[in-house]
């Protein structure tokens, strides 16, 4: 007869238990470890929006930087823009028509483009397509700055890369954007009124009028509001991805990639809030 | 050259990247004048040591005293006076990409002698840009200029403020011989005609025999063997020797 022996039995059993507690372990810091370094990039990204209000108030402000910022957001996103603004009005009135003309409310076709414009598409899809062109353009451009070491040879120029990089990049993003935004909105309203004239026949002035008849002061300032938010948005995050970027070439097009994705990712996110607290009002 | 003035003085400098430490307790001085080349393998904390002196890297522990003033304890506006004096070329050269040649000469020109007039600030671009030999490259944009080139643009950016340190960062990576040569000579010109003390980082042990007055080897973030290149020259050291082959 052979001898029972818990110990014999015990081991193995030990063995697995001691494998399992070792694994949820290594799986427990390795998850404190994630909350800790998402804590610590909420942190850096806070003190980055801090620096940045300490350097665009104090002395010296790069004004000629922030022009020459402002005519490259600006003027050399108005073709892109010019474009989507009018295809975003001429495509939206061609949508639309049938629907009302089945209500037999074709009138309405004029103010309710105009409103869904100025509210809501004009900033949103802009500031989508501003993140995607302006935003990866900074990451892009001060990533490779990054990685070159040309942002650390400002600094031992003692020039201070915030005030001269990142304060004229982000204020000229929050200027430009809303400007873009209004421009967009405009000439959505030409297409559609290009649109309309493909199978009917209304005058500008007409309608021009029309359109306006049902935008009131509500609709424009709301919407003037969250595209200012919409353009600081898009350059803080294309600066702080770019600024801090690593210091291989490969952090380049990942600084670059993640300013567009993070960008428009609160583009939309502040729109929904926007549209809440519009909502409240 | 021991009863000269110490112009930076390093003290138990140390320095880690997470778990591995790059610099353990480094000590060492430059002094006035003269031409100290720091050897090394790549990875033993070279570049990181004069990145550490003009605080572009934040150290661990110890002192770096720069003109008398510890640079890892002195404010942002201090560290920038501090940096005012100090030359730093970069492995990369640096160069303002968005920036012609001229620009790239302006730029810290500029900012930290305000008063100079326009005159004054062509004079001295003309006068940086003959010095390292490229006075055709003004209206150039760094794209357009060769590897060599770029070095010598970065260098003139460099001395254009007159500063009193240079520290170089392997001036001579990446350079074909004869260049590397060219830059060697224009190091001990510039030390001539500025009066500067530089600290010259490299593994290139012919641009550390025509440049340094003195040469410290660093080793696993330790300083391995200190002395005068011909020192070096006669080590029966493995590891030093291995430079000289």
């Amino acid at each position: 007869m052979k001898k029972f022996s818990p110990a014999i039995k015990l081991t193995p059993l030990l063995r697995d238990a001691t494998k399992v507690t070792l694994k949820i372990s290594e799986k427990a810091i390795a998850k404190k470890e994630q909350v800790s370094n998402f804590m610590t990039d909420i942190a850096d990204v806070f003190l980055f929006i801090l620096r940045i209000f300490k350097e665009t108030f104090s002395r010296n402000f790069e004004f000629r930087e922030f022009f020459y910022q402002c005519y490259k957001i600006g003027y050399k996103t108005l073709p892109l823009i010019s474009i989507t603004g009018a295809i975003m009005g001429l495509v939206l009135t061609i949508q639309s028509r049938p629907t009302l003309a089945n209500f037999g409310a074709v009138s309405l076709l004029p103010g309710m483009v105009a409103v869904s414009l100025i509210r809501e598409m004009g900033p949103v899809i802009t500031a989508l397509i501003c993140a995607g062109k302006i935003g990866s353009g900074m990451g892009a451009e001060l990533g490779s700055m990054r990685v070159t070491e040309q942002i650390d040879a400002m600094e031992v120029s003692s020039t201070n890369p915030m005030k001269f990089l990142v304060v004229p990049r982000v204020l000229a993003a929050t200027v430009m954007i809303p400007i873009l935004i209004l421009y967009a909105d405009a000439l959505g309203i030409l297409g559609s009124w290009a649109g309309a004239n493909i199978k009917g026949d209304v005058t500008f002035g007409l309608f021009f009028r029309q359109a306006f008849r049902y935008v009131d002061f509500v609709d424009f300032l709301p919407a003037v509001i969250k595209s200012v938010f919409f353009g600081a948005v898009i350059g803080i995050v294309g600066c702080y991805k770019g600024y801090n970027a690593g210091r291989g070439t490969e952090s380049v097009g990942v600084a670059a990639n993640s300013a567009v994705v993070i960008g428009s990712l609160l583009v939309i996110i502040m729109d929904m809030i926007a549209v809440q607290i519009t909502d409240m009002l | 050259m021991t009863n000269r003035k110490s112009v930076i003085e390093i003290e138990n400098l140390s320095k880690s990247f997470g778990n591995q430490m790059v610099l353990k307790n480094i000590s060492l001085k430059l002094l006035n004048g003269e031409n100290l080349a720091v050897l090394g393998k790549s990875g033993t904390g070279k570049s990181v040591l004069i990145k550490c002196i003009v605080g572009l890297l934040k150290s661990d522990g110890g002192t770096i005293n720069v003109f008398e003033k510890n640079v890892t304890s002195i404010s942002r506006q201090e560290l920038g006076e501090i940096r005012m004096k100090i030359g730093f070329l970069f492995q990369s050269g640096a160069l303002y990409d968005s920036m012609t040649v001229k620009q790239n000469l302006e730029f810290p020109l500029r900012r930290i002698k305000r008063d100079l007039s326009e005159i004054e600030i062509k004079e001295k671009i003309n006068e940086v840009l003959e010095q390292v030999g490229l006075a055709e490259a003004l209206d150039k944009m760094p794209s357009q200029l060769s590897g060599g080139m770029r070095k010598r643009i970065s260098l003139a950016r460099t001395i254009i403020v007159d500063p009193m340190i240079m520290l170089y960062d392997e001036p001579t990576t990446g350079l074909d011989p004869a260049t590397s040569d060219e830059i060697s000579t224009l190091i001990n010109d510039i030390q001539k005609r500025y009066k500067t003390s530089s600290i010259i980082i490299t593994h290139d042990i012919r641009c550390a025999q025509k440049t340094a007055d003195r040469v410290i080897m660093l080793n696993d973030g330790t300083v391995y063997q200190e002395g005068k290149i011909e020192d070096f020259e006669k080590s029966a050291d493995p590891l030093i020797k291995s430079f000289f082959i």
